[in-house]
């Protein structure tokens, strides 16, 4: 299995299907294990986290996934390849930068991966588009079921299953969605939703986790507290409370900029249209916030029948985009593509090799604009 | 004081770049803000948070407790200063040893919770007696290597195979 097998195509968690889709990008479970009887990773030697990262890997690639299932030994692993599976919500920045020996156990449809000596002995997730929490939690259950018929776990009654950060006890659990808000963006009422998620108790990042900016409008919320509730409480809570909520915010930002802010809503997808089109250099960020409102545009037209002068132009783009509806125009595949194949590790393996940065806006704006190109 | 840039709403967010010696500073209201992509991070992130607050504080005194000093797990070798300094912890052992200081940090992360109401492994868990043993035998072994005492390492990785098993 090449990682340019994988490169040239979306992956789950920007599939565009799936539940609420338009604005739920993905839902994620991740469990985080120790095994009985060793230290944790922050006092291992070399040698002992070899020992560990031989069992789990013996162990994770002899399960029976329903898919084929390949292992990536990240600290050996080429910097651009570890770039990459971070880009792929496949690895966390920790592991691809950490320290001593770790891996990957990666299912190649990657619904599925296993970090082996990142924060923890190991942690599994599971990826699904659109809000598919209570499915994401069915498998990963019982994937650690299967994984716990082979080795121990680390646990306490008392705080349940043993982490190397006391954030993290009991559970164990991290429940993230990844949402798509580029309308409460614009009609300055984002605050709202980093206020309730607050006041929920709840984490917000961007993009790539810990630390990062709301890239292209996204974000990661998910939950902090991992004790004293249990893994179904958490999820239930995330089902049918705070991403209905938070869904609810983003639509009613929507409709606020169909029925008061036409113009600006315009203004934003014109200038993202001409951007895009035109421009020779287009750096990773620039690309996700201009594509961010496109995806607004087209979202809007196709889940709420949306028609504004911007809007139906997006129509006329629809010569290069094999998804298009000719009636429709530029599809949102298209678009869910774009963000993921522009972005630096994804451009760079696919063209074959290393760029610098400038060649990289280069080939970006490239394929931008080809995607888009219309009937000139 | 006004926003600088639409010149309308109140200015709620002070900027202050420092580059090349310059000092420049920007007042702007979290509309203008956000336009302008400043990111305006009202909410830090547990972990952060939980760095932010162990690096700050001045003494293991004043963050665990008296009783605590100097104390070192006896399997693992691990001290409170170096959690402050880490934020991990050395092995699962150091709940028990470091239970009561580390008490005050699980209440404040978990909402007061501290008592585990999820899932539980299937199998009858190997006990903590069980785990310690492992782990102590892992450190002798690591012991034996270092010496180049291998018919010893050799025993001691019988054990823990029969231990496992």
């Amino acid at each position: 299995m090449k990682l340019t097998d994988l490169s040239s195509d979306i992956n789950e968690w920007f599939s565009g299907s799936g539940p609420l889709a338009d604005i739920v990008i993905s839902s994620r479970i991740r469990l985080a294990r120790n095994l009985a009887g060793y230290k944790f990773l922050n006092r291992c030697k070399t040698d002992e986290k070899a020992e560990i990262l031989k069992k789990l890997r013996d162990v994770l690639m002899s399960l029976d996934l329903g898919d084929k299932i390949f292992y990536i030994s990240v600290d050996k692993a080429p910097v651009l390849n570890r770039h990459f599976l971070v880009e792929r919500h496949l690895i966390s920045r920790h592991h691809a930068f950490g320290k001593g020996p770790r891996g990957a156990v990666i299912a190649q449809r990657e619904f599925f991966t296993a970090m082996i000596n990142e924060e923890d002995h190991l942690r599994i997730q599971v990826l699904r588009g659109g809000l598919q929490l209570s499915k994401c939690a069915e498998q990963i259950n019982h994937i650690d079921d299967m994984i716990e018929q082979k080795v121990s776990y680390a646990f306490s009654p008392r705080y349940g299953y043993l982490t190397a950060c006391p954030t993290n006890l009991g559970t164990a659990i991290r429940v993230s969605v990844m949402l798509h808000l580029p309308a409460l963006k614009i009609t300055g009422q984002i605050e709202k939703f980093f206020n309730a998620a607050r006041d929920m108790e709840l984490a917000v990042r961007g993009l790539f986790g810990e630390g990062t900016e709301a890239a292209g409008d996204f974000y990661q919320i998910s939950n902090q507290v991992t004790l004293g509730i249990s893994e179904a409480d958490i999820i239930a809570q995330f089902e049918n409370t705070v991403i209905p909520e938070i869904v609810e915010y983003e639509n009613t930002a929507r409709n606020q900029l169909l029925s008061k802010q036409i113009d600006v809503l315009d203004d934003k997808i014109s200038r993202a249209m001409a951007l895009l089109r035109n421009a020779h250099l287009i750096s990773s960020q620039e690309a996700l916030f201009l594509l961010s409102h496109l995806r607004l545009g087209l979202n809007m037209r196709d889940q709420m029948g949306a028609s504004t002068p911007a809007i139906d132009t997006l129509c006329t783009l629809s010569r290069q985009d094999v998804d298009a509806d000719k009636s429709r125009g530029l599809s949102i595949e298209t678009i869910n593509r774009l963000f993921m194949l522009t972005l630096p590790a994804h451009l760079q393996l696919n063209y074959g090799k290393p760029l610098d940065a400038t060649h990289r806006d280069v080939l970006r704006a490239q394929i931008i604009r080809s995607a888009l190109s219309g009937d000139t | 004081m006004q926003c600088q840039i639409c010149n309308k709403n109140d200015a709620t967010i002070h900027l202050t770049e420092i580059a090349d010696g310059q000092r420049a500073e920007m007042h702007v209201c979290e509309h203008c803000a956000q336009e302008q992509g400043i990111a305006v991070k009202s909410q830090i992130p547990l972990n952060e948070l939980l760095s932010s607050l162990l690096a700050v504080q001045p003494t293991d005194e004043e963050l665990f407790g008296p009783s605590e000093k100097g104390a070192a797990c006896p399997h693992c070798g691990f001290t409170l200063a170096q959690f402050r300094k880490e934020a991990v912890l050395g092995c699962p052992y150091d709940y028990e040893v470091f239970e009561k200081p580390l008490l005050n940090l699980i209440k404040k992360a978990h909402n007061g919770k501290t008592n585990h109401c999820g899932k539980v492994p299937s199998k009858t868990s190997t006990g903590t007696k069980e785990q310690i043993k492992l782990i102590a035998l892992r450190q002798q072994l690591e012991a034996a290597v270092r010496s180049e005492d291998y018919e010893r390492a050799a025993k001691l990785r019988d054990k823990i195979n029969k231990c496992e098993n």
